[in-house]
């Protein structure tokens, strides 16, 4: 494994009006690291996502994405450097054909940027592209339909389509299996983790199965704070985090 | 293999095409009259203006209030290049002038552009808005450029004729038209189908993904807009040629109004709507204001109607019949559609004598009372006319009512048909 950072996050906070949501997080994954971020409802998980993508601005803090400082750049100049991410609210393209999403995905990451002068029809190595991402994601055979027709778990799949589609060597996956069914899941994992092979992913995942199978390291997010970031084993072992996460999980369950 | 796939598309591609240069060839010999030329002239300007439009509202979801702008100042910069070269300043040929035109509203569009497109949605339709009024004020306020109220006129005839085309005759002009719009429809197509083109849809549609696919959504608007008001400055170029007169009214709210109806009733959501609707705006604004001066308000009735009931425009309904006859369920269709107009042209008798006998009461002479309506002499002030009117019109809405739930049913029917058939 590679050993120098692809994501750096230094003391970054953010507020929502009066509201501290994110409190000083500080984290550093290494690349071609897989690392989730778990926590309960509302911890912040997915706010951490929108400051690293770009979404919303810093309140403070800096962020660094391969060593360069990405704090304050907008959502497609970040894409640009090579950050993806995916939304845990579906997020795609609803009138166009799957086919079309995919290839919103690839048309910047390829050279073709605003070129309003290729055939677009005519390009063949968008076309390989993004027929080999279909392929991968198993919507290949649903090339020509509306992305707004699609059943949920395709959405997701095709969600994560998109986000791969460019060739991003940052991932970042917002709940990627939320509302699947056990055998979607279990597909779903497959295919994240094919999709991520080589790559440094973040994901921030409910489903305790799919995160231990998963990841390499355990971040543990509880309102707006890091109290853990650990291997699988360790951070289920850890006292602090069953108090604040698992427990209340196991108890939920048993209620 | 994708070789193969692509091929017959593309052959229908230029069926589609071929058929459509055609039409604009052989379109003059539907009759003699000026009329026809004259009429067929500003269809031609309207569609390039009408797509050109499309390019904001049905490609990149930009609803402008202020699009005569680009057009209207390219024709202001081609009566000035046109009158430079009658005086002999330089040498242009009259055919590529409508290029001045692309050329000004491109330069403009750069300039506006980088104010509107900064931001979308309602914002965006403000702004297009203010910007129109200031340039019609600009317009008035600035006469020796622009000629103030009567603005400028000019003579197409100037130098040389190249290959034998003085434009003299209305002929030559309308080719011409027909040229640029032939040419101006095929690169406004193929811009749809560039990555800016493709981009512009995914900017309309969902914005905010666009941005995490490494696009700055401001400057896919930005560019889009340009493009677009090149063409329509060509669109201006050429009424400049046309008319031999530029004047306020083509920067006019007038003129962006009428583009953005044009572009509705024909369709926004595909390439060719606008162009139906050029043609059936030209129809209205040309052709219905020879007979009645309720134009206006007939077009904005239809207006209205389209709106309210078929919000795609003509070009989607005449696509979603496809599906129904690729399946060859038409026929069941027949019926009630039948009907449905027959419905339809009762109400619109009722309407139109409605109309034509209140415009009449109030605006012409008091003593004649008797008008001509489709043959028929009828008098106004008589009671049987308008007992014979609403007697349409409450005929036609009983008649409308029931047609069109008969349409909607078999219509349902039919749609859930094909759904389980395609599942
Ligand atoms: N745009 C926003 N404006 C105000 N509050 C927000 C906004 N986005 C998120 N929040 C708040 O931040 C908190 C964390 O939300 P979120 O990051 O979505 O949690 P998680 O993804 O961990 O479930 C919630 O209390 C939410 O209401
Ligand atoms: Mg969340």
């Amino acid at each position: 494994m590679n050993g120098a950072a692809a994501i750096e996050l230094l003391d970054v906070r953010k507020q929502f009006g009066a509201t501290r949501i994110i409190q000083g997080v500080n984290l550093s994954v290494r690349q071609g690291e897989r690392l989730a971020i778990i926590g309960p409802n509302g911890a912040g998980k997915s706010t951490l996502f929108n400051l690293i993508s770009g979404r919303f601005p810093l309140t403070s803090g800096r962020i660094r994405l391969n060593g360069q400082d990405i704090t304050g750049l907008p959502p497609y100049r970040i894409n640009r450097l090579g950050l993806s991410r995916s939304f845990q609210v579906t997020n795609i393209f609803h009138r166009m054909s799957v086919y079309e999403n995919i290839r919103c995905g690839v048309l910047w990451s390829l050279g073709y940027k605003y070129s309003f002068w290729h055939p677009v029809n005519r390009l063949r190595d968008v076309q390989r592209r993004a027929e080999e991402t279909m392929e991968r994601i198993g919507l290949a055979r649903r090339r020509n339909v509306q992305a707004g027709v699609l059943s949920y778990a395709e959405q997701r799949a095709l969600e994560i389509g998109i986000t791969i589609a460019g060739g991003a060597e940052v991932i970042l996956l917002d709940e990627p299996t939320a509302g699947m069914s056990r055998t979607e899941t279990a597909q779903a994992v497959e295919l994240i983790r094919t999709v991520t092979e080589g790559k440094t992913l973040i994901m921030v995942e409910h489903d305790m199965g799919v995160v231990f199978g998963l990841a390499d390291r355990i971040s543990v997010l509880v309102y707006g704070e890091v109290i853990a970031t650990d291997t699988p084993e360790a951070v289920r072992a850890n006292p602090a985090v069953q108090e604040a996460y698992l427990g209340g999980m196991h108890k939920e369950a048993a209620a | 293999m994708s070789t193969l796939r692509y091929r017959p598309l593309d052959l229908g591609r230029w069926i589609v095409w071929g058929a459509t240069a055609l039409l604009f060839a052989l379109a003059p010999l539907m009759s003699d009259a000026s009329f026809v030329l004259t009429l067929l002239s500003q269809m031609g300007i309207l569609i390039i203006f009408a797509l050109s439009y499309n390019m904001l509202l049905g490609q990149g979801g930009m609803l402008s209030f202020g699009h005569a702008v680009y057009s209207g100042l390219g024709a202001y910069f081609t009566v000035h290049a046109l009158n430079l070269v009658g005086k002999g300043a330089f040498w242009f040929p009259v055919t590529l002038l409508p290029l001045v035109g692309g050329l000004a509203g491109l330069a403009f569009g750069l300039i506006f552009g980088y104010v509107t497109t900064k931001k979308s949605g309602t914002t965006f339709a403000m702004i297009s808005l203010g910007i129109g009024e200031m340039v019609y004020a600009c317009v008035l306020m600035f006469p020796a450029f622009f000629g103030g109220e009567g603005g400028i006129s000019t003579n197409r005839v100037v130098g040389e004729p190249v290959l034998g085309l003085t434009y003299g005759p209305a002929l030559q002009v309308y080719y011409l038209i027909a040229a640029w719009a032939f040419v101006s429809m095929a690169a406004m197509f193929a811009l749809t189908q560039t990555p800016l083109g493709r981009m512009a849809n995914a900017v309309r549609d969902n914005p905010e993904r666009a941005e995490f696919v490494g696009y700055n959504t401001q400057r896919v608007r930005y560019l889009q807009m340009c493009l677009s008001a090149f063409f329509a400055g060509v669109a201006g170029g050429l009424s400049c040629i046309n008319y031999e007169i530029v004047s306020a009214e083509n920067v006019s709210a007038l003129r962006s109004g009428g583009v953005l109806i044009a572009t509705f009733i024909g369709g926004v959501g595909l390439f060719f709507g606008p162009i139906l609707g050029a043609i059936v705006f030209t129809l209205f604004a040309i052709a219905l204001s020879g007979f009645t001066k309720a134009w206006l308000l007939y077009l904005g009735l239809f207006f209205l109607a389209m709106v309210l009931y078929a919000p795609g425009g003509l070009a989607w309904l005449i696509a979603i019949q496809i599906p129904v006859l690729r399946a060859r369920r038409f026929s069941e269709l027949l019926w009630p559609y039948a009907l449905a107009l027959a419905a339809g042209l009762m109400l619109l008798c009722g309407l139109i004598g409605a109309v034509e006998m209140i415009y009449h009461l109030s605006l012409e002479s008091a003593e004649e009372s008797v008008i001509a309506l489709a043959g028929l002499e009828v008098d106004v002030r008589a009671l049987p006319s308008w007992l014979a009117v609403g007697a349409l019109l409450a005929a036609g809405g009983v008649a409308m009512r029931h047609a069109s739930r008969f349409v909607s049913a078999r219509w349902h029917a039919i749609q859930q048909d094909i759904q389980r058939g395609a599942a």
